[in-house]
């Protein structure tokens, strides 16, 4: 790819793991975890992968209309999932899988939009997770509203780990050029939101590369507005881990936003919908598969000597579980009942809207009686089918 | 009972909106040391404070946005969109957000958000100061959308609308800011989403609401003159319609005009004609007809005059309706 704008090129990253496994130093990141920590990572990349692949065979499948997948960007979202506080709340964007399931939202959850039989409504307070936000970069202004609303409610710069909290938002490259993403900068920024805005550059929006959107790396973008940038290997997990944490601290002691490029890779197709194949080179997946998130701690874990094969064979089998126990949870997810959507709608209903519910279950008690012809017994058990009315 | 303008009423509504509740924030541009560019939100910065009364960044969609995380986050934020057709670069916000998170999360999550918009000409602005863009707000599912006449409701309505769990787009008739009334702050208010009949008549009803209702009342007086008693609706909510004051009217009168400034295609006046026909059908002596704007961008403001609807106008629909 063409270096001339430096959007794309090797500007200076932080990096604490090699391609190779091997460890480095950083003059203002470190990481202070041990190779117990690294395991944690290890595991959740794998099952991360695991679950996204899963996901895309349902797809192909059949099984679900569309996938979004995270492949290989699972050292991004489980570094950066792992540095979150307890208090801490998410604004994802749709691909954000391996930080769900830092945060403890069951795959399925994820699977049942993509499958239709939901919009995925999962209980966002529980897991401090918000929905998947489709419209992209609409979640950065509420990820901005919502540290806005952190900072009035003084949970911010107490000093009290159990108190203070900061908000991330999660975004990719194509949308540092909406303009909701620019406003929520400014806006995040005016009022010393403690906000951490990560970026996941992962080189392609669709078919459009980096250099569409810009002409200087991203994160120098925040100096602009005002805060810190930094870009870091979002290949490492390491680096992911120790940047977001830094970032969070400076967020939850009042001194503000920042923003975090996870220079990264998209190694499978924009969603299920796409075909790679008709505008970028294999010799550029190569280029970045040996840079692999997962492979690299592997490499790590085994020159340590903290990895042995039977924890490598554990992890397999446990993501095998997983995908198998997903894959049968979602066939038997049950299709949603169209009335039950009019009750959805607002808080308190209109009365509007329960006639014309009242109306449509009556039109579909007319098939009910025809199609089934149920026995007299039935039909007398049943009268109030579609009923409500 | 004090006298008010409406700006003033609306001031007092919000000031008691803030004053009952702590999580009740406004935002916006302008709203803070100036009180707003039609001062509706004067004072108030001065005594609730910064946090409560935010001075936005001047980005519409930045209000909007920020606002949903703040209801996320459990406070209860009123925008201010300082006119009406400065709204659009937040319509993706208010279409695909405000109005479906409640939706998309099956109740779980709340939009307690009012969005107010001065809308409307009559006041000589310059391009994109005069617009009614309501039908688009109504035209989606999720949102419910107001608009007051009066002083009087003015000051209910921007409460009721604060304490609802239903994101509200408020529309306030800029053209009426300055009329006064006395508002009584002892009553007991009529519903948020209910319409009522502000003039009582047999012969002809006339459906208007916002800046139209004082012209439908005008035009009462003038048909008055001439031996036509003319019913006045002011509908008050757009969306959800209340329509059971509609029907009653209309089957005493058989004959309705509808009434807005908004352009005529696909505006309140046609979903208000379907419905009364297809309720009404037997009590109608005439079609139901339609005086709206024209068909055409919002004019300069030389002839706007001419392109709002006026007294002559709803007159000669109604002389039309008698015909039949």
């Amino acid at each position: 790819m063409s270096d001339a704008s430096g959007a794309s090129g090797e500007v200076e990253l932080v990096q604490l793991l090699t391609p190779e496994g091997e460890r480095l130093e950083h003059p203002e990141y470190s990481f202070s975890g041990g190779d117990d920590q690294i395991k944690s990572f290890y595991r959740d990349m794998v099952l991360t992968r695991r679950v996204d692949s899963e996901a895309t065979a349902l797809q192909r499948q059949g099984e679900l209309g569309l996938w979004a997948s995270c492949l290989g960007q699972e050292a991004a979202q489980v570094g950066s999932g792992h540095a979150l506080g307890k208090q801490d709340f998410v604004f994802p964007t749709y691909r954000e899988h391996g930080v769900a399931w830092c945060l403890g939202v069951d795959p399925l959850q994820l699977l049942a939009l993509f499958r239709g039989v939901d919009l995925g409504g999962w209980d966002s307070q529980k897991y401090r997770f918000h929905l998947y936000t489709i419209v992209i970069g609409a979640q950065m202004l509420h990820a901005t509203g919502y540290a806005m609303g952190v900072e009035r409610d003084g949970l911010v710069g107490t000093g009290d780990p159990d108190r203070d909290m900061a908000v991330v938002g999660y975004f990719g490259d194509g949308a540092t050029s909406q303009g909701d993403v620019n406003e929520a900068f400014i806006f995040a920024s005016s009022y010393n939101a403690p906000i951490v805005f990560f970026c996941q550059n992962n080189q392609w929006a669709i078919s459009e590369p980096i250099e569409r959107q810009s002409r200087i790396p991203l994160y120098r973008r925040a100096s602009g507005f005002g805060f810190p940038g930094v870009r870091v290997d979002g290949n490492d997990v390491l680096a992911v881990y120790a940047a977001t944490t830094a970032a969070l601290e400076r967020a939850r002691t009042g001194s503000g936003p920042s923003l975090i490029e996870a220079y990264t890779y998209r190694m499978g197709a924009h969603t299920t919908s796409d075909d790679p194949t008709k505008y970028r080179l294999a010799d550029e997946l190569e280029h970045w598969r040996l840079k692999d998130p997962i492979e690299r701690v592997r490499a790590y874990l085994n020159r340590s000597g903290s990895g042995d094969e039977a924890f490598f064979a554990d992890v397999e089998d446990e993501a095998s579980d997983c995908a198998a126990d997903l894959r049968a949870r979602c066939l038997a997810l049950p299709d949603p009942k169209l009335l039950d959507f009019f009750d959805y709608v607002y808080a308190e209903q209109t009365s509007y809207l329960e006639e014309q519910k009242a109306n449509y279950a009556e039109y579909l008690a007319t098939f009910e009686d025809m199609n089934h012809e149920p026995a007299e017994e039935v039909r007398q058990a049943e009268p109030a089918y579609g009923g409500g009315v | 009972m004090t006298l008010l303008t409406m700006a003033k009423a609306l001031n007092a509504g919000l000031r008691r909106a803030l004053e009952a509740d702590p999580k009740v924030v406004i935002a916006g541009e302008d709203v803070g040391k100036l009180g707003g560019v039609f001062r509706v939100t004067e004072g108030l910065q001065k005594d609730f404070g910064e946090h409560r009364v935010i001075d936005s960044p001047l980005a519409e969609s930045g209000i909007v946005g920020t606002a949903v995380g703040m209801a996320l986050r459990g406070y209860r934020p009123v925008c201010e969109i300082q006119f009406d057709g400065f709204v659009y670069p937040a319509f993706n916000q208010i279409v695909s957000q405000v109005s479906r998170l409640h939706y998309r999360s099956r109740g779980l999550l709340r939009m307690p958000i009012v969005i107010r918009i001065p809308y409307g000409g009559g006041i000589g602005a310059v391009e994109h100061h005069s617009e009614s863009p309501e039908a688009y707000f109504c035209h989606t599912q999720g949102l419910k959308v107001v608009t007051c006449s009066n002083p009087v409701d003015a000051y209910w309505m921007i409460q009721q609308a604060v304490a609802s769990d239903d994101p509200i787009i408020f529309f306030e008739p800029k053209r009426r800011y300055h009329e006064r009334a006395e508002v009584d702050e002892s009553v007991t208010p009529a519903p948020l989403h209910s319409g009522r009949v502000v003039r009582g008549g047999t012969d002809v009803t006339l459906i208007a609401y916002g800046p139209m209702v004082k012209t439908c009342l005008d035009a009462a007086d003038a048909a008055a003159e001439e031996g036509h008693d003319l019913e006045v609706i002011d509908l008050r909510t757009l969306s959800p319609l209340d329509m059971t004051v509609v029907f009653e009217s209309v089957q005493k009168t058989g004959r309705v005009v509808t009434v807005h400034e908004a352009q005529l295609n696909l505006g309140l006046g046609a979903e208000l004609a379907a419905r009364i026909t297809e309720q009404c059908f037997y009590s109608l002596e005439a079609p139901v007809l339609r005086v709206a704007g024209f068909d055409v961008p919002y004019p300069p403001s030389r002839v706007e005059e001419d392109y709002l609807p006026d007294l002559d106008r709803v007159l000669d629909m109604v002389d039309r309706s008698l015909a039949y």
